[in-house]
């Protein structure tokens, strides 16, 4: 899934600072799983905002809904009659929420309440991981399903680096070498001659390197299945 | 018993302090409460296993909060005793009273209340 941390209270009441009236808008996606954007949050969010504008002096109104998810336009239309009533609108959802709704309402302000981070998955509850760079080719076959892309800082195909001490990565104590991993697995399994094998140059142009991407699924568009 | 506490308490009878929520919490202090604490059983007692503990985290989390708006964390707690103490009950709710006291009125203000 997608993960995401929400940004600092401060940051947000600077964001809603001349506002008087706003809507915080959840995503029941990504973000409800990790415990970032979904209902509960929104709430919580809302709450403390008051909280600090009441402080101030300076109240404001807070509406709350939460969408099954931002990233598509059908649950974004549901906002048609109201989304304009606010003076702003919070979304809650990763970096694709605000916009999406800011492509939908072009006449109203969205401003994102969490930094999306990475796709990850929670290695124990609280703690969530990157497993995925998103590099639009998968290789972790070759790897025994470890990806040496989103996990080693280097992204190197061919592994461990210098900086591998003690199965822990050089950049920080907490950031274990992912070719550890992998030379550990395919020796566990009697295949270490499988890193002999030298992989032909990645190709980025599935990447970001080559710009915002796009899938066209032909079956889909043309509305047969 | 007939023990008397501080008529400012004003309870909120729950199942398990496991049931309490941040937001609970959070809408208390909103809503112009001048302080709120949770009384939860003895830790290692809960019926439920981790209701108490669960509860506690909680509330260090409204705690954190708090902190981030500029408001004392104070004014929310946890406290643990046994529904047999009924005398650490009557001297809790002084102690918290005491505390809020001190810290004087919320700074949270509710002007359409």
């Amino acid at each position: 899934m997608i993960v995401a941390d929400r940004k600092s209270l401060e940051e947000i009441l600077e964001m809603v600072a001349d506002c008087k009236k706003i809507l915080i808008v959840g995503c029941k996606g990504c973000v409800t799983v990790c415990n970032v954007g979904g209902i509960k949050e929104v709430e919580i969010l809302s709450s403390s905002l008051e909280i600090a504008r009441k402080k101030a002096g300076n109240d404001i109104e807070i509406e709350m809904k939460t969408l099954e998810r931002q990233c598509d336009n059908e649950y974004i239309e549901q906002l048609s009659e109201t989304v304009n009533d606010y003076d702003a609108v919070v979304s809650m959802a990763c970096g694709v929420g605000p916009q999406f709704l800011s492509e939908m309402y072009r006449d109203q302000k969205f401003f994102p309440a969490l930094n999306t981070t990475f796709f990850g998955g929670a290695t124990e509850h609280g703690v969530w991981e990157e497993r995925c760079a998103g590099c639009g080719t998968c290789i972790i076959h070759k790897y025994d399903g470890l990806c040496p892309i989103a996990r080693c800082a280097k992204s190197l195909l061919h592994g461990p680096c210098g900086g591998s001490s003690n199965s822990v990565c050089e950049i920080s104590k907490d950031t274990e070498c992912v070719w550890d991993l992998i030379v550990r697995k395919k020796m566990e399994q009697g295949r270490l001659e499988d890193l002999f094998i030298v992989n032909d140059f990645k190709d980025w142009r599935s990447a970001r390197d080559g710009g915002p991407r796009r899938s066209i699924r032909e079956e889909l568009v043309q509305g047969n299945i | 018993m007939r023990l008397s506490y501080p008529a400012d308490v004003k309870i909120i009878q729950v199942p398990c302090t496991g049931r309490v929520d941040i937001i609970h919490l959070l809408n208390a202090i909103k809503d112009g409460a001048d302080g709120v604490y949770v009384a939860g059983c003895l830790e290692g007692e809960c019926h439920y296993i981790s209701g108490n503990l669960k509860a506690r985290k909680k509330v260090e989390y409204v705690k954190k909060t708090l902190e981030e708006i500029g408001i004392e964390p104070e004014r929310v707690a946890m406290y643990n005793l046994s529904s047999a103490q009924g005398a650490r009950f009557a001297e809790i709710a002084s102690e918290m009273v005491e505390i809020v006291r001190k810290l004087g009125p919320t700074p949270v203000i509710n002007s359409a209340a």
